[in-house]
């Protein structure tokens, strides 16, 4: 975990990074917005959080998760692949880390209730089992149409003792749930932590969760020293739903300006076609879910419903950090349509002996548009693993080659 | 010069009722009618709901609603057009506009303030603006244009807040009855409430009070009116908006004052239920 540094890339007091982030809350979720906004570096900082948080990080999570050499795959590109193993953590994908963290925060927080919003479910099912380690009470907001085609998830969860609340508002996807999961907390302002699966929302959330899943990047930069003889590799390449393993992995690189970051958008049935989700192309700033970024509208402000094949990526916003790497020309933005996530997800199991969950496939198909040359190392982050997306595979086997 | 909203705590000094609906609900053109129904029949204060696609700080009866004024087409260059006129038709009553910033971003804050201003507004409720940024940004516009902000305050926020709160605005400041969005249920015991309501009218504050969320019948209204200056009904209007629609609420040419008891066959139903609600 990062120590607070001067860098241009963390958020000011009022958690703005640049003109993105800040606090857009209605009152009735001030007290605790500003809770945690005052406590949750001090709780971070302290030895005993430390020693628990790494704790379980090593002996629950699995951590380090390993880099992995991907031989084939660098051979199909001709560059030097490494795949961060995120898809190894328990629970199956990078969302753990977070909650794990913010477990131990709500507990110090004196919190009894954990509220949490699930796209894809992977979250979901991460504060599920947290909540089940730590013996506390869950209620996982998801969209109706997530819980249909993410249905192993919703059993998982359930399996592990948590309430799976289907939203039925909206275009009942992530977005729908992440509202439920604000009203939720507007109703239960005082006994419940909202665990918020990526970095958005208000401020400190953004910056909470980059923290927390920081040690992605931190476990990397080792890892490369080992492998390749240096800690900076010349690319680090994410999926952006959200943008929390992104975050994660963009982490410590963010003042290292000879890393290219890469971030991976879905561009669904493509950018233009109506059907996306592509909110670094498609987005203007405006407010949502309580923080200034980068999202998708239509002229009147009214939030418009993103497509994508993945649920983890169907969001109409991205976090207000990478608005920001985006705007600053930090961050280079690639948009990956359903059918080469689909081929991707084909070519790492083949290639690699590892089927990726959707998400991560569109990271993976961003690898031919990179321009890395054969000297060049780059790392994508494998954030998570495609078992929840078996049905999904299924359904589109034809394309599957 | 005290304004409208000042002048109408001036005028009454106790149960005030303030009216919310949402602009283009239950049809796109049903906004004057309405306000101008409110008024005859007696609402001291209206408040013009701004649709938006993800209203954080609203229940169900309210989104709803402005899901289906989105659908008709509703929007700020809309609502405006529709309230150029409105000053002729309603004089006096105070009209605060309520909604959530996006579309107000999207339209630009100072041309949104002057437009709000053209068209006779009195009060703005922008529920996710955050008082830090009300100070920096938008303090100057809102005063340029004589319009009055209104803040929420809920049982969690500190006394300091509160009073902070109170030099910001002349208008009211609007009671959060408890947790929860609007419309919903009050889950909290009586007790708890009523401490909470007679701290806050200890605090010999400015500006007067109007309690809102989860007033929905003429119970909730009484007991919040004695606890403040008076209350504030949304989703209840609403959901008798649904029962008794506009067309028949248009074809009605006679209004009673809201305060009136005597029986009048020709009274639209949702005035109707208005009255023998809160009345």
């Amino acid at each position: 975990m990062s120590t607070t540094t001067t860098s241009q890339f963390q958020p000011n007091a009022r958690g703005y990074y640049g003109q993105f982030g800040g606090a857009f809350i209605p009152e009735m979720l001030y007290p605790n917005v500003e809770e945690l906004r005052e406590q949750y570096l001090q709780i971070m900082a302290d030895p005993e959080f430390q020693a628990e948080y790494q704790q379980l990080l090593r002996d629950y999570v699995g951590r380090p998760t390993p880099l992995f050499e991907a031989k084939r795959l660098s051979a199909r590109y001709n560059t030097r692949i490494y795949l961060k193993r995120e898809d190894l953590c328990h629970t199956g994908a990078h969302k753990v880390n977070n909650t794990v963290g913010q477990i131990l925060l709500a507990k110090r927080l004196g919190k009894t209730r954990i509220i949490a919003e699930t796209g894809a479910g992977q979250h979901g099912v991460a504060t599920a089992t947290v909540c089940a380690l730590m013996g506390m009470e869950c209620i996982v907001y998801m969209g109706k149409t997530d819980t249909e085609r993410q249905k192993p998830n919703v059993e998982r969860m359930r399996l592990l003792g948590a309430k799976v609340v289907a939203v039925t508002s909206g275009s009942q996807t992530l977005k729908d749930a992440t509202n439920e999961a604000i009203r939720d907390w507007i109703s239960n302002p005082v006994d419940t932590h909202y665990i918020i699966g990526s970095v958005v929302g208000p401020h400190p959330y953004p910056d909470l969760v980059a923290r927390l899943q920081s040690v992605i990047s931190e476990e990397m930069r080792k890892q490369l020293l080992e492998k390749v003889g240096r800690e900076l590799p010349d690319y680090v390449v994410a999926c952006v739903g959200g943008g929390s393993n992104a975050a994660g992995a963009f982490y410590h690189f963010l003042d290292e300006p000879s890393v290219q970051l890469v971030a991976v958008e879905a561009a669904g049935h493509g950018i233009h076609s109506g059907h996306s989700a592509a909110t670094s192309v498609l987005g203007t700033p405006g407010i949502i879910h309580g923080s200034r970024t980068l999202l998708m509208q239509d002229e009147h402000g009214q939030i418009t419903e993103p497509y994508s094949i993945s649920a983890g990526l169907d969001y109409p916003g991205i976090g207000p950090l990478h608005a920001y790497l985006g705007a600053s020309g930090r961050a280079r933005f690639i948009s990956i349509e359903d059918e080469e996530a689909l081929t991707a997800v084909a070519e790492c199991s083949r290639l690699e002996g590892i089927i990726p969950a959707l998400e991560t496939a569109h990271a993976l198909a961003a690898l031919g548009q990179l321009g890395a040359g054969p000297d060049d190392v780059v790392v994508i982050n494998l954030s998570g693993r495609g078992d929840k997306d078996l049905e999904t595979y299924m359904k589109y086997a034809d394309k599957l080659k | 010069m005290p304004n409208r909203i000042q002048e109408a705590f001036a005028k009454k000094g106790q149960n005030l009722l303030n009216v919310y609906f949402t602009a283009g609900y239950p049809k796109l053109h049903d906004t004057i009618p309405l306000i101008e129904a409110l008024t005859e029949a007696g609402a001291d204060l209206i408040e013009i709901g701004m649709p938006f696609s993800d209203p954080l700080a609203d229940g169900p009866v309210i989104q709803q609603s402005s899901t289906v004024a989105l659908a008709n087409g509703m929007n700020l260059y809309v609502l405006f057009e529709q309230l150029r006129d409105v000053r002729a038709k309603v004089p006096d009553t105070p009209l605060l506009l309520m909604g959530y910033l996006n579309p107000i971003m999207q339209f630009g804050m100072e041309k949104f303030c002057q437009a709000a201003a053209e068209a006779g507004v009195d009060g703005l409720i922008l529920p996710d603006l955050p008082l830090a940024e009300y100070e920096e940004e938008y303090q100057s516009i809102f005063k340029k244009y004589g319009l009055q902000p209104v803040f929420l305050i809920t049982p969690q926020t500190a006394p300091e807040r509160i009073k902070h709160m109170d030099t910001l605005t002349d208008a009211f400041l609007y009671l959060v009855s408890g947790p929860g969005t609007t419309g919903g249920a009050n889950t909290q015991a009586e007790g708890v409430q009523e401490a909470y309501f007679e701290r806050i009218a200890g605090m010999n504050l400015r500006n007067p009070r109007l309690i809102g969320f989860g007033i929905g019948d003429k119970a909730s209204f009484q007991r919040a009116a004695g606890h403040a200056h008076g209350a504030i009904i949304g989703s209840a209007f609403i959901r008798a908006l649904e029962d008794a629609p506009m067309p028949r609420l248009r074809l009605s040419s006679s209004f009673l004052p809201f305060s009136t008891d005597s029986p009048h066959s020709n009274i639209p139903p949702v005035i109707l239920s208005l009255r023998r609600t809160f009345g």
